[in-house]
Parts: C-alpha cells; sequence; structure tokens
C-alpha cells in the first residue's frame, strides 16, 4: 500500500467514522440540551445512555423487531432522566449531584440486568446504503449511515425551530432563562423542567440504543465510557443550539473514530492515546470557550454550569 | 481611650432569662446522623425488593450482605482492606468541597499515583525498605495533586466547570494509564495481563501487625484525621470554608481565594494518589488494569453520605468497604452479577440525596413549638416571606455596591 492512499483511507474512515461514531454524541447532545435550556444540567444521561443501550438490546433480542428495541431505549432513558427531574425538584437538591448518583444507578442496573445479552446476538438497526455510486468499497463503507442519524438530523431543525418558533419552546426557554417570568406567567417552573429532562433523556436513549444496535453493536459493559458526559460539553461548545450539536458531534465521532482508523491501517502505536483524544479535545474546546469574567454566551441564565 | 469594662454575662442568666427561646440542638444531630442512616437502611430494602423481583429471597440477601460485610474476621479484614483506599478517594471530593468546588475526577488521580507508584524505581533506585516505600508513595501523591490542582487551575483561571473538566481529565488519565503500562513501562514477563514492573520486594507496603490487612487502612485514617484538624482547627482551613461557603464574601475579606481553592484541590488529589499508590504498593504490587475498578467513583458516594465531614468519611468507608466485600459472596452464594453492588450503591446515592430535602424540618418544627410554649402563638416563619425575601434582596445588592466600592477603592 502506498503512504498517500493510506492516509486517504484513513480520510475516508474518519469521515464515516464521524457519522457512526457520532451518532450517539448527537442525540445525548440534543436531550441535554433540551434539559438545559430548561434550566438544570443532567450529568445522568452517562447512565441513561449506558441504561438504554442496555433496554435496547434487549428490546431488540427479545421482539426481533430492532425498532421496538429503539422504542424501549427511549422509554427507559425517559424513566432514568424523569427520575432526575423529580429528584431536583425537591427543595435543596443539587442538579449535578443527582447526576452523578444517576450515572452510578444508571450503569449498575444496566450492567445487573444486562448480564444475560452479553453473548447473545439482537437484530441491528438497518443501515442506509448512499455510497452506492461509488466503486470504492472504502467509500461505500464509510457512507454506510445509520438509519437513526438522519432522524437525529431531523430532530435537530425540529427542535431548532420548535425552541425559537413555538409556544412550548418559549415555555421551556422562559423556564431557563427566568424562573420568575415564568412562575409570574402562572406556569410550574418545576413541571416545566421535570418533562424536559424527561424528552431529553427518550432523545438521550435513542443514542443508546445506536450504541447496541448499530455501532459497536453489541452489549458489553465497556460501552459507553463517558460518552455522556462528552455530550454535556458537546452543548456547552455548541452554546445550546440544536444545529450546531449537529456539527459539533460529527466533529467528536471523527476525533473518535481517528483511534480506531489509525488501528485498521497498521499503526498500532498510541491507540489508547487516540482513544482519550475525544476526551483531551472536550477539554481543550472548554478551555478554549469559557472564561472566568463572563458566563457563557447563549447560556441558559438559570443554569449552574454558567456561573 | 477608656476602656469600659465589659464583664461577659454568666452563662445562667441567659438560658433562664424568659423570653429568650432556647431551641434545642438535637434535631440537627437527628438530621446529620439520622437521615443518612434512614436512607442507608432504605437502600438496603430497596435492594432487597430488587433482588426478590429477580427471584433471589431478600432475606437471605441481607443476611448474606451482612455476612459477608462484618460476620466474622475474614470478612471483616477483607472490608478494612477494601475501605482504606475508599477513604483517601472520598477525601479527593471532601476536600475540594469545602473549597466551594465540587471535584469527581479521583478516579484519573488515582490512577495516575499508582503508574507514578509504580514508574518511580525505574528512573531511579529506590532506598531498601520502608524509605524506599514512602518515596513511592510521595511520587503518587504529588501526581495526584497535580492532577487535581490542574483542575482547579482551569477552573479558578479559565472558568471551566471543574466538575466536568475533572471528569474528562479522569478518561484522559486512563488513557495515559494504559497507554504507558501496555506500551513504555511494559514488562516483558506480563503476558495476559500487561503490566509494569513489579516494585521491589523490600518496598512493598506490609501488613499490619496480627491481620491480614495492609499499612494503608492507617494512611487512610491518619490522612481522614489530618485532615478534619486542618479544617477545623486552622487558620488556613477556616479561610478555605470560608472561601467554600461564599466566594464573593472571601474576596471581601481579602482571602486568596485562587490559591485556597488550588491548595484544596491539591490536597485531596494528593490523598486520591496515595490510594492508587498504596493500591500498587500493597495489593497488585506493579501498576496494571486491576486498579481500574471504580474505587475513585465510590469515594464520591463516600463523601456524599459523610457530608463532606473528614472524620464521618472513616466510618462510611468502611460501610461501604463492606458492601464491596459482600459483594464476592452474593456473587459466589447466590449466583447475583457482580453489578449488584453498583446497585445497591446507586440505591444509596439517590436516597442519601434525596433525604438532603428533609433537613431541617425536624428543627424548623421545633423552633415553631418553642416559639409558641414562651411567647404564646406568634407568627413564626420558618419559611422565607415576601417581605424578607425584598430585605434580602435589599441587603444583597448593598453588599454588591460596596464590594464594587472595595474593589475601585482597592485599583
Amino acid at each position: 500500500m502506498t503512504d498517500s492512499s493510506m492516509w486517504t483511507d484513513v480520510a475516508v474512515a474518519v469521515l464515516g467514522g464521524a457519522i457512526r461514531v457520532g451518532t450517539p454524541f448527537l442525540f445525548v447532545s440534543l436531550g441535554e440540551c433540551l434539559t438545559e435550556k430548561s434550566g438544570r444540567i443532567n450529568l445522568g444521561l452517562e447512565g441513561v445512555l449506558v441504561l438504554s443501550a442496555m433496554a435496547g438490546f434487549a428490546g431488540s433480542y427479545l421482539t426481533g423487531s430492532p425498532w421496538l428495541g429503539v422504542l424501549l431505549a427511549g422509554v427507559a432513558g425517559a424513566m432514568l432522566a424523569m427520575l432526575h427531574g423529580l429528584l431536583c425538584s425537591l427543595p435543596r437538591v443539587n442538579d449535578i449531584a443527582t447526576g452523578i448518583a444517576l450515572m452510578l444507578l444508571g450503569a449498575g442496573l444496566a450492567f445487573y440486568l444486562g448480564k444475560p445479552l452479553i453473548q447473545p446476538q439482537a437484530a441491528q438497526i438497518p443501515s442506509l446504503e448512499w455510497g452506492l455510486w461509488s466503486d470504492s468499497p472504502q467509500v461505500q463503507a464509510a457512507l454506510r449511515i445509520n438509519a437513526l442519524f438522519p432522524i437525529g438530523v431531523a430532530l435537530a431543525a425540529l427542535m431548532a425551530w420548535a425552541l425559537s418558533d413555538t409556544r412550548w419552546g418559549l415555555i421551556v426557554r422562559m423556564a431557563g432563562d427566568s424562573s420568575d417570568a415564568a412562575r409570574a406567567l402562572g406556569y410550574s417552573v418545576n413541571t416545566v423542567r421535570v418533562l424536559a429532562t424527561t424528552v431529553g433523556g427518550f432523545i438521550a436513549g435513542l443514542g443508546g440504543a445506536s450504541l447496541s444496535l448499530y455501532y459497536p453493536g453489541s452489549w458489553n459493559e465497556g460501552l459507553s465510557s463517558g460518552q455522556g458526559l462528552i455530550a454535556v460539553a458537546l452543548v456547552i461548545f455548541a452554546r445550546w443550539r440544536p444545529l450546531a450539536c449537529l456539527g459539533a458531534a460529527l466533529l467528536f465521532g471523527g476525533a473518535g473514530a481517528l483511534g480506531p482508523a489509525l488501528q485498521s491501517v497498521g499503526i498500532g502505536w498510541g491507540y489508547h492515546l487516540f482513544n482519550a483524544m475525544p476526551y483531551a479535545l472536550t477539554l481543550l474546546i472548554l478551555i478554549w470557550t469559557c472564561s472566568p469574567k463572563r458566563s457563557l454566551q447563549g447560556a441558559p441564565l438559570e443554569l449552574g454550569v454558567s456561573r | 481611650m477608656a476602656v469600659a469594662p465589659n464583664p461577659t454575662p454568666p452563662a445562667v442568666a441567659v438560658s433562664s432569662t424568659p423570653g429568650t427561646p432556647r431551641v434545642p440542638v438535637w434535631p440537627e444531630v437527628v438530621d446529620a446522623i439520622g437521615l443518612p442512616v434512614l436512607a442507608l437502611a432504605g437502600a438496603v430494602l430497596l435492594f432487597g425488593g430488587f433482588v426478590w423481583l429477580g427471584g433471589v429471597d431478600p432475606v437471605e440477601t441481607w443476611v448474606l450482605l451482612f455476612q459477608g460485610a462484618f460476620g466474622d474476621a475474614f470478612s471483616w479484614q477483607n472490608t478494612l482492606q477494601r475501605a482504606a483506599p475508599l477513604m483517601l478517594t472520598a477525601l479527593c471530593v471532601a476536600l475540594p468541597q469545602r473549597a466551594g468546588l465540587m471535584v469527581i475526577g479521583g478516579e484519573g488521580a488515582l490512577v495516575l499515583g499508582g503508574l507514578a507508584c509504580a514508574a518511580l524505581p525505574l528512573m531511579m533506585p529506590l532506598p531498601a525498605g520502608a524509605a524506599g516505600t514512602a518515596l513511592a508513595l510521595l511520587a503518587a501523591a504529588l501526581m495526584g495533586a497535580a492532577w487535581i490542582a490542574l483542575a482547579g487551575v482551569l477552573r479558578q483561571y479559565r472558568g471551566v466547570n471543574e466538575t466536568i473538566g475533572s471528569l474528562l481529565m479522569s478518561y484522559m488519565a486512563i488513557g495515559l494509564f494504559k497507554h504507558a503500562v501496555e506500551g513504555p513501562l511494559r514488562d516483558p514477563a506480563s503476558l495476559n495481563k500487561p503490566s509494569t514492573l513489579p516494585l521491589p520486594e523490600g518496598n512493598l507496603l506490609g501488613l499490619l501487625p496480627g491481620m491480614e490487612v495492609h499499612w494503608g487502612l492507617v494512611w487512610g485514617v491518619v490522612a481522614c484525621v489530618l485532615s478534619a484538624l486542618w479544617l477545623f482547627g486552622s487558620t488556613h482551613g477556616f479561610a478555605t470554608r470560608v472561601v467554600g461557603g461564599n466566594a464573593r464574601a472571601a474576596r471581601l475579606v481579602g482571602l486568596p481565594s485562587h490559591r485556597l481553592i488550588i491548595t484544596a484541590c491539591a490536597l485531596g488529589g494528593a490523598c486520591a494518589g496515595l490510594a492508587g499508590g498504596i493500591e500498587v504498593a500493597a495489593v497488585h504490587t506493579a501498576a496494571n488494569a486491576s486498579l481500574i475498578v471504580g474505587l475513585g467513583y465510590t469515594g464520591i458516594l463516600v463523601s456524599f453520605v459523610a457530608r463532606h465531614n473528614p472524620v464521618a468519611i472513616v466510618p462510611v468507608a468502611v460501610l461501604f468497604g463492606g458492601f464491596g466485600s459482600a459483594g464476592s459472596l452474593l456473587q459466589r452464594r447466590l449466583d447475583l452479577p457482580d453489578a449488584s453492588v453498583m446497585v445497591l450503591q446507586g440505591f444509596a446515592f439517590v436516597l442519601i440525596l434525596a433525604a438532603e430535602a428533609g433537613r431541617g424540618k425536624l428543627s424548623a418544627w421545633q423552633q415553631a413549638r418553642v416559639a409558641q410554649q414562651t411567647a404564646g402563638p406568634v407568627a413564626t416563619a420558618p419559611h422565607e416571606t415576601s417581605r424578607m425575601r425584598l430585605a434580602r434582596e435589599r441587603a444583597e445588592r448593598l453588599a454588591t455596591r460596596l464590594a464594587e466600592a472595595a474593589r475601585r477603592h482597592a485599583a
């Protein structure tokens, strides 16, 4: 293999990986975006991701239909997120601490209930062949798209429109920007936030289904390691704009695909370092975008993270 | 200047003066101890119900949970062995929390501390015996301190949220660790499980006399006691708590809040790094993947249950060490998955946080009762009324303006 074709292969693999690895990031960051727009931060989406990946796999395995699995993943995610929402509605309960607790609980429940699911195979989410125009097998492989990905793109557009142009979007943003204003207009801030967190958990759950039912496409205990948390940082990077979440998710997907892509062309050195790339990239982006002097531009004003 | 004699009023007079209601302190004690105990009991109950849904006898589970943790000398030793690192990783949460930061990346400091401890003999020959062990553990503590202090620096100087930042850093630390252990520092003789070269035999951390528990337990308890002395018995610790309580007030009285916060982070990180060093020097003898078992994450839970109080961390760490030790018994006897301890911990964490909502209910009720007894029915307001809120907001605005004036004055 010549040197230049090797690097082309890596580039194509990273581009394809951006979509493959980025799809869960997209869903989790959209879910987190909705939650944070309502004024709460849900670090527990990491737990949601693991639990919903397990639930999605179980649903697909038991019913034979991957789409029922996806639905079950969403519902499981919504339930765990609702627990976060309800707990945070209690007085003196901090949303960051609750998120850490749900990270532990979600992972524990998923590992416990998912123990029998480690061996079997489940029906996978179908892939869309968008690369058939090319005769290069690498390009075809890169453009074999997860069927959930277009759904995620549509969802991002829908959320962007709903948040800016609908009554419901305004209520969510009002709860996140000024709980006093929301209360003055007669809306229960807690109810709005619990609902936003629950729906956010459902959306993040779809990302979990994408993990266990498309890529990597099986259930094991190392399935999610921090993707849910990266998504929280992604939302900050995307300045709480759903469409920017799409771009950020693809960027991070590409970074996450770099390690496996290099390994596939025989560069095994630093495999673990390349796997840690997304975390380092996230931290660098946080260092670059944050400032101690001012709160972040576009941040919901009631959010603890932007203090 | 005339010095007016100002005799301290006799204590008896205060307590016997009619009309000054004395609110007893016992409700606060009940809150501090009773609520966590209640929450933990609830978690154990809930766990029983959870395994019952899976067709396992809950009573047998509870019995085994107790036996595996505290049933006999063997379980006790296992429990204490597991409790030692938990005390140290819990301090990595508790100390920064007292300075107002929620750091949850102790796992990263622990892993890198373990690596530093194992890597030191490769860089310099260690003196034999305890001096060498102390040097290796010092390297571990320094590594951990630097790692968590970095999270504090990023927070103070760049505004990077320390919770997210420290957690991202711990994933990076695990990546670095795996890279070092499977690459440059790998012992060629470790075939199936990549490890570093084992520490020299003479530098391993030994067992306490008469017990199957290593010296790490003593290090853990000593670290907790020293932390408590520092926090509650020294000016520096007091200043740290002021910064954690109200950063703006601390700046107003001229406390170097950046330095205090970063010091607290470094101390916490040193504890977590030490935990990693002890695990290597006493249990695994070399740095390998066995170090990454979530001790840092369990430490978060321990610190929360102990309400970030270093002294309370000791018994709570023993309790959670007990859960860990019972986990393997549950796995052997009842064929429960190894994640059952995680489920139990998850329930405990959620209930501990929920119990926070009940705090103060008892003392508010007590206050109202005392006020009623002494002064007849009066309007006691345990909650803020709208008028109180207006007054408070006015005072806060005033404080802001004062702070601005002070800053302008200083410039």
